[in-house]
């Protein structure tokens, strides 16, 4: 193996991490943003709203990712109305398509999370926070949400992992993100191992750190049930 | 809407493909997983050190990065290996094994954990009980903790394998005529990619429904000796 190809090409994986780094952050924000009022909708008792969001959920976490971004990429050019649109300049990008699916099923699978953990919320906290004679959004902001973020925290971390990975998808769709780096490198020198274990080594590098900021956190938002020392 | 326009046929075979892929997929996984299991468990540190390599580069890497270096990779190691032997052809890696072998290769690392956790959770009375009565190991394994282990292994194998399912659309990308390629291809040629890659998520929803229904069944067979609350 022989890994000088590398290091003259490491400028393009630096723009691949980038381009990563940025389509996950933008997916995971914008999904967390997607997936709150999600989760609450999704215990309301109204079924019509809790059927549409069970739906969402349902395709986007039951069919893969690829073919989201397929679906978006390009079926939609596929209806004039979409081509004639004000929307079309962006359904038209691939970056665009690509945050939008990932949003879309980070979103669908972070409602899932999210809802299993405001269902576990202990009937004596919201009977307390009413008792206080709490309106229903202060409720939801300040004793539902925070307690439901510290139970899904670990489960979210995986999610949070899972994106990563998914985001590697966005190389198919001619992104070049840091799997889109080795590929454009595989294809110019013939090296497989190198251009592709690099990406690995990368990606390798992010997940760990990511396992290791939601340890921190973890270990923040989970103080008050440490052992005390003695 | 659904007009396929004769392409019908064409996405049936990709979806006869994508299963096909994904249970021998599994299949390779549950072997690797077993194996992966018991070298977690095992008394030797170097099978234990070899196991959580192997999981924890897997639980790194995107799977798509490693189907890429298993089909690639693989296909130059081959290509090398007869080289030397000298044989001047050159030979193409079937992408349909580099698929199965990649995707076994990632779930294996998964149900390695599924796995670990299940036979953990079997009382190790159980298996002693077996050995006093003077049954092999092969034989301990077979009709007393794979039985009990799998009660506990099942809602895990079953998410490993809705994941796994879904997995099976990357094969597309190394060139395989599953599901996803075909619909890609039937799209280029009738200009109604919308129509075919919603044909094809709606297939994938319906394989998750029936593995969701059928898991569902399992579970229930496989509890039938516990007392529920």
């Amino acid at each position: 193996m022989d890994f000088t190809i590398i290091a003259q090409n490491i400028n393009l994986y630096l723009h691949g991490l980038l381009t990563t780094v940025q389509l996950v952050v933008a997916c995971l924000l914008l999904g967390l943003c997607l997936a709150i009022p999600l989760a609450l909708l999704a215990g309301s008792r109204n079924w019509l709203l809790r059927g549409l969001v069970f739906c969402f959920s349902y395709f986007f976490r039951g069919t893969p990712l690829l073919v989201q971004m397929f679906l978006i990429y390009y079926g939609l050019g596929q209806f004039e109305a979409v081509q004639n649109s004000v929307f079309w300049p962006i359904l038209r990008e691939a970056h665009w398509c690509a945050l939008i699916a990932f949003t879309l099923n980070t979103a669908a699978y972070t409602t899932e999370i999210l809802r299993g953990a405001i269902a576990t919320t202990s009937h004596g906290e919201i009977e307390a926070a009413r008792a206080c004679g709490m309106s229903k959004f202060l409720m939801i902001r300040r004793i539902v949400l925070p307690s439901a973020f510290r139970r899904a925290l670990p489960a979210y971390g995986n999610e949070v992992i899972f994106m990563l990975h998914g985001s590697s998808l966005a190389s198919v769709i001619t992104i070049v993100d840091i799997t889109g780096a080795a590929r454009i490198v595989y294809s110019r020198y013939y090296n497989p191992y190198e251009a592709f274990l690099t990406a690995a080594l990368f990606y390798m590098a992010l997940t760990f750190l990511i396992v290791f900021v939601f340890k921190r956190v973890e270990r923040r938002w989970f103080a008050h049930l440490r052992a005390r020392p003695e | 809407m659904f007009d396929l326009q004769g392409y019908g046929f064409s996405i049936l075979d990709g979806a006869l493909l994508t299963i096909e892929v994904a249970l021998a997929s599994l299949a390779c996984a549950t072997v690797l997983g077993m194996l992966g299991a018991f070298a977690k468990l095992s008394k030797s540190r170097l099978a234990r050190t070899a196991a959580s390599v192997y999981t924890t580069i897997i639980r790194g890497v995107p799977d798509l990065v490693m189907m890429l270096l298993i089909f690639f990779g693989g296909q130059m190691l081959v290509n090398n290996l007869t080289a030397r032997f000298g044989y001047d052809g050159y030979i193409d890696i079937d992408p349909f094994i580099a698929g199965v072998i990649t995707i076994g290769f990632i779930y294996g690392a998964y149900m390695t954990e599924t796995f670990r956790g299940a036979i953990l959770a079997v009382p190790a009375g159980q298996m002693e009980a077996g050995y006093a009565f003077g049954m092999s190991r092969g034989l301990v394994f077979r009709r007393i903790l794979l039985p009990q282990m799998m009660r506990h292994a099942l809602p895990g194998l079953g998410n490993n394998w809705l994941v796994l399912l879904k997995t099976t659309a990357l094969v597309s990308v190394i060139g395989l005529d599953d599901m996803v390629r075909k619909a890609t291809l039937a799209a280029g040629a009738t200009r109604l990619p919308f129509t075919f890659h919603l044909v094809v998520a709606l297939g994938f929803l319906a394989f998750t429904t029936v593995s969701v229904l059928l898991l569902r069944w399992a579970e229930q067979r496989y509890s039938v000796g516990v007392r529920r609350d």
